[in-house]
């Protein structure tokens, strides 16, 4: 049996990718929730930026953590410009060619990343990788504790910048009522592509953080964006307390059932929970009822 | 402005034409023939990185070939080379296998992993097309009795043999330190089919297996790996995995503190690799592996060695497989004298060819299987991948158990 150290230690290993794991799922659940498609593109933006962190620290030795502001501008103007300029008109209004055109986009970057730096695996040795906090019975890795902290804080600023600001009223407008925000005199399209932009600069940032303790390959962000799929689906599509509630909840149970039932099987865990939330409650924890 | 084309003009021009493309056809006549190869690997998707340290094998061997003259017996034919990614899956293996019987290649090289490999030479089988197996190990390649199937390589029956044995040798030698074991292994047909093998073997060597535990690929995270690891607190832990989650397992191993008497691979997919080896070198520190690796005493595997560092790659064994398996084809199509597929074939059946780059003495295939093949063990001292057995051309003394 399991001492209860080591559940503690595999309760808070959970908590900590379930931080990174919000921070992608911030941004899927909010460009649904406003321009009501997914972006396939999410996982390629995510590897892309990955590799723009990886390309700093080995060529300019800047740190990672020193890189989130600048990545978030950075990948906001990507993701505004992406919207506002290519997904946007070649659209033509309809979801179906939005969902081919991301797909298409996630197409070009994996591919242009792995004509690029070929399929190596890489990762960077930052200097505290290493390093962790003694809890006595477990070790908590420095730069896992402090991407958990950034990405809460990120979900609080993305939270305050939705309720308190004139652009987040704007945002919430566009995704309740798109013609009644458009008759009220909203920019529809910016808005579109403020929130691509938003999305966009929150998967730089979780870059940001999983690079100190992880690696990355072309395909990788994959990896992340299914279960990011998940638990958009789990704390409700469009929600952002429901995207970080689901992302820690899928975090733990992600860590405690593959103690008990191995890595692999492991991943069960999820499906079972996400099956179970599709049958009791389709709308999802924090989902609107329609 | 009238007609800018009158007839003749059109005939003059398209006579012109007619003779400009047909010029190549009249230069290429003067030139031997060549003899289309075919070499597939995985170079998109999950095992890209190992496809595409496969091809720099097969394309460095065929440029040697070529420079070197070609194939003689066919009046010095170049070798081309027609390249098929299986895009890391079976489908796609047998797809460009497909693709290449149309293009009417000779042989077929390649396919990296047992999947692959199973699939793509079957339907190779179907057209009689040789095909080489570069790496994958799995017993049922060769068992199956396909008579244009080889497999220059060790299966995973004799590696796995090996790295038991060299593993008793190894803890005995050191006065049996080990006695836990934690296996860990990816779940797919690799990983999953050692741990099994593993599980019926070690207990008959005097091992106690505290836990088996088997994880996806890719892995988001190898927390909970190291904290079973470190619940069970094994003497020796055996992993099984590619690179990504390996290197992700180790460098969590380190954070954690968890530090076992002796980690020992068999076909590790990171413990025999430079990459990890620069990255990391603490982490792999002392690594133990039991796999693949080219013969350091010929001198043509050191300088491949050397052009591929020299080019910013690193060094993998899927070169010198990959370079080995190319250079045994030729000297099959050599000695066969001809493209036909059947006696290429008979050719590899017959073959003693020596002039490869991994430590297997003459080969001689039986069923399909270079009965030579087999396995080194290496480990990671400072900084570099040294061979620890067989003691005839080791150039290192083990390292074990770790100093704490």
């Amino acid at each position: 049996m399991l001492s209860p150290d080591i559940i503690l230690a595999a309760v808070l290993n959970g908590l900590m990718n379930g931080a990174i794991y919000a921070l992608i799922a911030l941004g899927l659940t909010l460009v649904y929730g406003v321009l009501h498609i997914i972006n396939f593109a999410h996982g390629a933006t995510l590897t892309a930026a990955m590799f723009v962190v990886f390309i700093a620290f080995t060529v300019f030795g800047i740190d990672p953590f020193v890189m989130i502001p600048a990545m978030a501008l950075g990948f906001f103007g990507v993701g505004y410009a992406l919207q506002r300029f290519v997904v946007g008109p070649a659209a033509q209004g309809s979801d179906n060619n939005v969902l081919l055109i991301t797909l298409g986009l996630s197409i070009m970057i994996e591919n242009g990343l792995l004509a690029v730096f070929h399929s190596d695996t890489r990762s960077i040795d930052v200097p505290y990788g290493f390093s962790s906090f003694d809890l006595g019975f477990t070790f908590l890795s420095v730069p896992k504790v402090a991407g958990f902290g950034v990405s809460l804080a990120v979900a609080l600023v993305l939270w305050v910048i939705l309720i308190r600001t004139d652009t987040g009223k704007a945002i919430r407008a566009v995704a309740r009522e798109r013609m009644g925000a458009e008759l009220a005199g909203i920019d529809v399209e910016h808005i579109f592509a403020v929130t691509f932009g938003l999305g966009a600069a929150t998967v730089a940032i979780a870059a940001c953080l999983l690079m100190p303790t992880f690696y990355v390959s072309p395909r990788i962000g994959n990896a992340f964006v299914l279960v990011a799929f998940t638990i958009v689906v789990l704390g409700g599509m469009g929600s952002i307390p429901g995207a970080v509630t689901g992302a820690l909840i899928v975090g733990i149970i992600e860590s405690v059932s593959g103690l008990f039932l191995d890595e692999s099987l492991g991943q069960l865990g999820i499906f079972i929970l996400f099956i179970l939330v599709l049958l009791l409650r389709p709308t999802g924890l924090f989902g609107a009822r329609t | 402005m009238t007609k800018l084309i009158n007839r003749r003009t059109l005939l003059a021009g398209s006579t012109m034409v007619a003779t400009t493309v047909a010029m190549p056809g009249i230069l290429r006549a003067a030139e031997p023939p060549t003899v289309k190869v075919g070499v597939i690997q995985p170079v998109t998707g999950a095992l890209a990185y190992d496809g595409q340290q496969g091809q720099i094998g097969a394309e460095a061997a065929i440029k040697a070939i070529n420079d070197a003259g070609g194939i003689k017996s066919l009046g010095g034919a170049k070798i081309e080379m027609v390249f098929g990614d299986a895009r890391s899956t079976p489908e796609g293996g047998t797809a460009e296998v497909e693709r290449m019987a149309a293009a009417e290649v000779s042989a077929i090289v390649g396919g990296f992993a047992s999947p692959i490999c199973l699939a793509a030479s079957q339907a190779a089988s179907r057209y009689d097309l040789p095909y080489l197996v570069d790496v994958g190990v799995a017993d049922s390649i060769i068992t199956r009795g396909l008579k244009n199937t080889f497999r220059f390589g060790p299966g995973f029956g004799i590696v796995a043999q090996t790295g038991l044995d060299n593993l008793v040798k190894i803890n005995d030698a050191a006065g049996k330190p080990a006695k836990t074991v934690v296996i860990v292994h990816e779940d797919g047909l690799f990983g999953a089919g050692l741990a099994k093998l593993l599980q019926a073997e070690l207990p008959k060597r005097g091992f106690e297996i505290l836990d088996t535990i088997a994880h996806p690929t890719p892995s988001r995270d190898m927390s909970n790996v190291a904290l079973q690891i470190k619940a069970k607190n094994p003497d020796l832990v055996i992993p099984s995995s590619y690179y990504g989650e390996m290197v992700l397992l180790m460098r969590t191993l380190q954070q954690q503190h968890i530090k076992p008497k002796g980690i020992y691979c068999i076909l590790n997919g990171a413990a025999s690799n430079f990459r990890f080896v620069k990255e990391f070198p603490d982490a792999a520190q002392y690594l133990m592996d039991c796999n693949h690796w080219h013969d350091p005493r010929k001198p043509v595997a050191e300088a491949l060695r050397k052009t591929v560092e020299a080019s910013g790659k690193f060094w993998t064994y899927n070169i010198p497989m990959n370079y080995s398996s190319m250079v045994i084809l030729a000297d099959a199509i050599e000695r066969a004298g001809s493209t036909d597929r059947l006696k290429i074939i008979e050719a590899l059946n017959s073959s003693t060819f020596a002039g490869h780059i991994m430590p297997y003495g003459p080969t001689k295939f039986v069923g399909g299987q270079n009965q030579g093949a087999a396995p080194v063990n290496t480990q990671v001292q400072a900084g570099d991948i040294k061979v620890i057995y067989p003691t005839d051309f080791a150039d290192a003394k083990v390292v074990y158990p770790y100093p704490a």
